[in-house]
């Protein structure tokens, strides 16, 4: 079975976000960047996958600029087998993302697409609902457990009232949640193996796909900040200042 | 702008190592340094993580790559503040590489994968409670009997000395000076061997050992390539070792320059920053010249080793700069923090307290200055 996985990068989680003095995005220049940590679980799962005999071949996809080829080499350490990389320099929305990773799951045969389940940059959470729905193929989101059998997979998830578990038929799509699995640390020499591994590069044209925005940003600002906080000596001094405030 | 020796290669390690310090490591080091020893588990996650294997041969279950990758492990490492785990953790980089580069097949096998796996802990045992510089001279006496040896004599101050299981130990199989030198993989579990622990100013989570060989029967099939030819083993040995002692040197000093420089910004005195005073940015200023200094320095050497040249007087003179360098800068580091940096548990004052051990262990300022002299012919 080949299963495909979508790898987003984004400014990496440890990065301080900051927001650009014209409120235009936030700054870029200079700033770490790496694979949105939902798309290693992501990867990390396709690779245990492979491990327990369940998958053959695992490919990774990604939109985006020519920066992107660092997160695919990123997927090839992990474990996968070849790497597609749908180049667009210009910004790619959710649906745009769908669209061409619909078409290459269709055109791969893919039995399986996982990702993550939102980027940790707009925290959209919608490319894998769309890719099911474009494909009009089953979804079950936010996965906590996998388990693949045959033709079908049992997915696991995480809702407020405890666990449901959902059997979809394959070809599926699937978006992972952060208690899944934890990511292994990727070697060295997987590190350097992957540099040898081929990546295809394709344009948004050659999947039949057109750069769509159905949203404009119109202002990008940071939260405001906290206000500094007062001290209070006593509890009488605490009670009198809630009241003050209003708040009791 | 491409480095001249570092790839995105070593950048993707060096990610991967920093999730590991900061999962693995960085919570539970104090709890280790007060402990004074690592738990064994580390060195299997260690292993898991791709750190032990590196520079050791692809046919024992290492990963070949040049100098640079020991850097950024010692980099990375190194952002815990604690000079023992680098010691203890990486016990086996002294211990093992004369059994991978000297040893034959079957001793790669039992001494070298299981250790890199990190199944199994490595010392390197040369110093004697009678001296460690002289290293020509040690008196720990093996005599041949059969098919073993029967070793007697102590080591003294050996590194992960009280948890190791494979101990490459430098004996005395023939007459005085160099020429009578052999080195024997001890196993710990030899009957004859004791251990005690020895307590110190620094590198508290490793465990510093004396050990004591009281007719101990080491098998010859133990003894790492020829009868007396141990010696020229031990000394290609050490140029690793101080490369990397140099590293270490480097990545404390800034760990120590960046925890100072976070701190004067912060730190309010007289009504602003501690860093809008010139005095304390002329330090800051200082401190990141020297590091920068040593740093390049450490680069060449790096690179030389790479290109398979053995600089002895250069590694000397770059193990003896980039040390007493360290010995500068935490100095300053500590003057930076006040008060802050003499309470136990700021980086600063951990390190402040390991810059002597690295003055003195892998060869001693003094020894390094006579052996670069020797070296260049004076
Ligand atoms: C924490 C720690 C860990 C260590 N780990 C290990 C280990 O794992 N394995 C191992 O084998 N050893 C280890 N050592 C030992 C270390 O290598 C020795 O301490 C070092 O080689 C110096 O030997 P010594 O302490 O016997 O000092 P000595 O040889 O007694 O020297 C004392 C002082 O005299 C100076 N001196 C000596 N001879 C001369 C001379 N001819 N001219 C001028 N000055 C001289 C020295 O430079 C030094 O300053 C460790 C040491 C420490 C402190």
């Amino acid at each position: 079975m080949k299963v495909l996985v979508s790898v987003k990068r984004v400014v990496d989680y440890n990065v301080r976000i900051q927001v650009k003095s014209d409120g235009s995005g936030v700054v870029t220049d200079g700033v770490k960047f790496s694979m949105n940590p939902f798309d290693e679980i992501a990867m990390e799962e396709a690779v245990r996958l492979r491990e327990k005999g369940k998958v053959t071949e695992i490919v990774a996809v990604t939109i985006g600029g020519a920066k992107n080829e660092e997160t695919l080499r990123s997927a090839l350490a992990f474990g996968a087998d070849r790497a597609i990389h749908i180049k667009e320099e210009g910004e790619v929305q959710p649906l745009t993302a769908a669209k061409a990773f619909a078409a290459v799951l269709k055109k791969e045969g893919a039995q399986l697409f996982l990702c993550g389940k939102q980027a940790i940059d707009d925290d959209a959470n919608q490319t894998g609902q769309m890719v099911a729905s474009l494909l009009d193929i089953a979804q079950a989101t936010f996965a906590s457990k996998v388990e693949v059998d045959g033709s079908k997979a049992q997915i696991t998830r995480e809702i407020d009232a405890g666990l449901e578990t959902l059997e979809v038929d394959l070809p599926a799509v699937v978006s992972v949640d952060l208690r899944l699995n934890e990511p292994r640390y990727l070697k060295l020499p997987d590190i350097m193996k992957a540099k040898k591994k081929p990546i295809e590069t394709i344009g948004l044209g050659d999947v039949g796909v057109a750069v769509e925005a159905g949203t404009k940003t119109v202002k990008v600002a940071p939260p405001p900040a906290r206000a500094k906080g007062v001290m209070v000596k006593t509890v009488d001094e605490l009670v009198s200042a809630l009241k003050a405030k209003g708040l009791v | 702008m491409k480095h001249p020796f570092y790839t995105e290669d070593h950048e993707a390690f060096r990610q991967q190592l920093r999730r590991f310090v900061e999962k693995e490591i960085a919570p539970n080091i104090d709890k280790w340094e007060a402990a004074e020893e690592l738990p064994r588990e580390l060195h299997r996650k260690a292993a898991e993580a791709g750190l032990l294997q590196i520079g050791f041969p692809e046919a024992c279950g290492g990963a070949e790559v040049d100098p640079f990758y020991g850097i950024v492990v010692t980099e990375e490492l190194a952002r815990a503040g604690s000079g023992g785990l680098i010691a203890s953790l990486m016990s086996h980089g002294i211990g093992t590489p004369p059994v991978a580069h000297v040893g034959n097949a079957e001793q790669k096998e039992r001494f070298v994968r299981p250790v890199l796996a990190g199944e199994k802990i490595a010392a390197l045992a040369i110093t004697e409670p009678g001296g460690g510089s002289d290293v020509a001279n040690i008196r720990t006496r093996a005599v041949r009997d059969g098919d073993h040896y029967v070793v007697n004599g102590s080591k003294t101050f050996i590194t992960s000395g009280m948890r190791a299981d494979f101990i490459t130990t430098a004996v005395r199989t023939g007459g005085d000076g160099m020429g009578g030198v052999s080195l024997l993989v001890i196993e710990g579990n030899t009957p004859g061997l004791t251990r005690s622990p020895l307590h110190k100013m620094g590198w508290w989570c490793s465990d510093t050992a004396t050990l004591y060989f009281d007719n101990c029967r080491v098998p010859v099939a133990n003894r790492i390539g020829p009868e007396n030819a141990g010696f020229m083993a031990i000394m290609m040995n050490f140029n690793n070792e101080r490369l990397m002692l140099a590293a270490q040197a480097w990545a404390f000093a800034q760990v120590c320059y960046e925890e100072s420089l976070a701190y004067a910004r912060e730190r309010q005195t007289f009504g602003k920053p501690l860093i809008r005073n010139q005095v304390i940015r002329h330090k800051l200023v200082d401190m990141r010249t020297r590091n920068e200094a040593v740093k390049a320095n450490l680069d060449m050497a790096a690179w030389r080793i790479g290109q398979k040249q053995f600089p002895v007087a250069e590694l000397s003179m770059l193990k003896n700069f980039a040390t007493t360098s360290l010995e500068w800068v935490a100095n300053e580091a500590m003057q930076i923090f006040g008060g802050a940096g003499y309470l136990r548990g700021a980086k600063v004052e951990r390190i402040y307290r390991e810059t002597k051990v690295l003055t003195i262990g892998g060869g001693s300022l003094e020894i390094m200055k006579d052996l670069a002299a020797k070296q260049m012919g004076y």
